[in-house]
């Protein structure tokens, strides 16, 4: 299990080698010159071949690439011309914990509401109830986020006015205020999974419910509510980690979408600004920093299993 | 619809068998899948005869019709150029599904080389193509969408590239995984040992066990494109303005969602339906077609 382990981290290191190798040489390939980009319109010729020197541009790509990846690592992620702040700060610092916040509290919400539904659903299976979910569970998984989060905004701010429609708080500086801001950016983002985990749910619980173990249970005459939550539900908690951890590309995108419905200043944010004002060693950062996050989750994802399924501990 | 049955799974699919006796007819089994179809057939329609079906110019503006609320001139109303929202969503039908049926198709194509190289090939090549299909898979499609769309430049012809491109993943990886069942099969050894070249081999054996689910694949990730598309053209870097695209639209109307709420609203459903639409006969064909897929991923 430990060689296991090794073998998957082994792997996700020669992963992160290729995607950051990818993004360098690709946004190397992007139009403009950023010597030039730099100089403005007029410049000399040595001007030009100081700054190139400086920025280290005469070099060969794959030391350019050295030089990239090293300073990468240590965090001297270059400045922001446009929003005029260091890149590791204005990423790290500020973007990412609004873009976790997000994502956090969304997957808060989907569990919190799709495990019951998904429950329910299966409990009573053919009833109108699971009809219902089913329907919920079809929409909720082909609706566009962005137009949901347009749609909740027009319901809940501007005709009934319970929520803030724009605007971010810091829910770790005010967390009344900033969890207020929230609920409808992460309401929007969990609708998706809140969905999904329904169907999941059911589906699993439905097999899971057919086993021999749970007529043990039930003959045992262990009560209804203890053979659904304990014994049935417990057996969901691996499906759930797999397709989490699969879906969960899909969670960082729909921030970028949510993002920008509700004017969150997350990672999102700081890429599509920085697509629209061609500032490449933003998106560069940016897109390494959304890649690492999500490989590494990946991975623990990946070395939780054991800790979730322990038959899976004996290989 | 005569049942297609897989020579090399050994047993029928449980769930496809519904009640005893033959097995009726698909439209009439799923009911759903067949209104489903009838809706993406009308898009698909509306999309093909838009000259002849929009009331309008799509992008022929009017001061005196600006924001004008849905009524009998303007039936969804129009937005804040006074353009007519109804043929704006028609003349948008074109787009979406010319986008996202070109991107998918790229993604197929180059899924297929680079999944049919891996299966392949074997050794360190396979093990190297397979980190690169895992780097791809790294990076969520639309991140990776906009990664591209930052070096090829906003417009139609990119927007479609991008998305294709970062479709190519999931592709290759499920290529590969039919490369690997057919390529232990007896057949295939039969083959060998009848020293069939290799290339014949591959076109004859291996390349229709993997188009088939490859082609309903593509039938699947057409919302997806549809979908991840779009959503560049809501984040502002996709089609440029002043196209009839959906995900633009609900984009302008973002700001006016006070007092023009149709201008989001109406593009939104159109863009709603056809994803619920194309997820619903999506499922029907999975169901049907790729007993391999039920209740996984």
């Amino acid at each position: 299990m430990i060689l296991r382990g090794l073998v998957r981290i082994g792997q996700t290191l020669v992963v992160l080698l290729i995607v950051s190798f990818a993004t360098f040489g690709l946004l190397k390939l992007a139009p403009g010159d950023p010597v030039q980009l730099a100089l403005g319109a007029e410049y000399s010729e040595t001007a030009y071949r100081s700054l190139q020197r400086e920025m280290g541009l005469d070099q060969p790509f794959l030391v350019q690439y050295l030089a990239w990846a090293r300073d990468f690592a240590t965090g001297d992620w270059g400045r922001s011309y446009v929003a005029r702040t260091d890149i590791f700060t204005f990423a790290v610092l500020e973007a990412l914990p609004v873009t976790l916040t997000l994502a956090s509290l969304s997957l808060f919400f989907a569990i919190l509401i799709g495990v019951p539904l998904g429950v329910l659903s299966a409990v009573k299976k053919d009833s109108i109830f699971d009809a219902g979910a089913a329907v919920f569970a079809l929409t909720g998984t082909a609706f566009p986020s962005f137009l949901l989060g347009i749609l909740l905004i027009w319901l809940f701010g501007v005709k009934l006015g319970l929520f803030p429609v724009m605007g971010y708080v810091s829910p770790w500086q005010d967390p009344v205020t900033g969890l207020y801001h929230m609920v409808l950016p992460a309401l929007t983002l969990s609708t998706y999974f809140i969905a999904m985990i329904t169907r999941l749910t059911r589906a699993t619980l439905i097999e899971v419910l057919e086993q021999p173990y749970i007529a043990a249970a039930r003959a045992r005459g262990e009560p209804r509510w203890r053979v659904i939550w304990v014994h049935g539900v417990r057996n969901i908690a691996m499906p759930l980690v797999t397709i989490l951890g699969l879906q969960l590309g899909t969670l960082l995108q729909g921030t970028v979408l949510t993002e920008t419905v509700f004017s969150l200043p997350g990672l999102g944010q700081m890429i599509t600004d920085a697509v629209l004002s061609r500032e490449y060693v933003v998106v560069q950062a940016g897109v390494m920093l959304t890649a690492t996050l999500f490989i590494t989750i990946n991975l623990l994802v990946d070395l939780s299993y054991p800790f979730l399924d322990p038959r899976l501990r004996a290989r | 619809m005569a049942a297609v049955t897989d020579m090399d799974s050994p047993t029928p699919a449980p769930a496809a068998a519904t009640g005893p006796g033959r097995r009726s007819s698909l439209f009439l089994r799923r009911p759903f899948f067949t209104i489903a179809l009838l809706a993406t057939l009308a898009y698909v329609g509306a999309a093909v005869f838009a000259p002849w079906v929009a009331p309008y110019d799509p992008v022929q503006q009017s001061i005196d019709a600006m924001m004008a609320p849905p009524g009998p001139a303007h039936w969804l109303g129009t937005d804040s150029y006074g353009q007519d929202i109804l043929s704006r969503i028609i003349y948008g039908a074109r787009y979406a599904l010319v986008i996202g049926l070109c991107s998918v198709l790229i993604g197929a194509a180059g899924g297929l080389v680079i999944g049919l190289a891996a299966g392949l090939a074997g050794g360190w090549v396979e093990w190297a193509l397979m980190r690169v299909i895992d780097s791809i898979l790294a990076l969520p499609s639309l991140i990776m969408a906009v990664a591209f769309i930052a070096i090829l430049g906003q417009g139609v012809d990119k927007v479609v590239i991008a998305v294709g491109l970062s479709m190519i993943g999931p592709f290759a990886r499920t290529v590969r995984a039919d490369v690997m069942q057919v390529r232990v099969q007896l057949y295939i050894e039969a083959a060998r040992l009848m020293s069939i070249p290799r290339w014949q081999v591959i076109a004859r054996h291996v390349l229709p066990n993997v188009v088939f689910p490859l082609a309903v694949q593509v039938t699947i990730r057409i919302s997806e494109a549809i979908l991840v598309s779009s959503s560049l053209s809501f984040l502002g870097i996709g089609v440029t303005p002043p196209t009839p695209d959906w995900g633009l639209m609900i984009a302008e109307g973002r700001g006016f969602v006070a007092f023009a709420p149709w201008m989001s609203a109406m593009p939104g459903l159109a863009l709603a339906l056809l994803l619920i639409a194309l997820s619903i006969l999506g499922d029907g064909i999975r169901e049907e077609y790729d007993p391999k897929l039920r209740g996984g991923s």
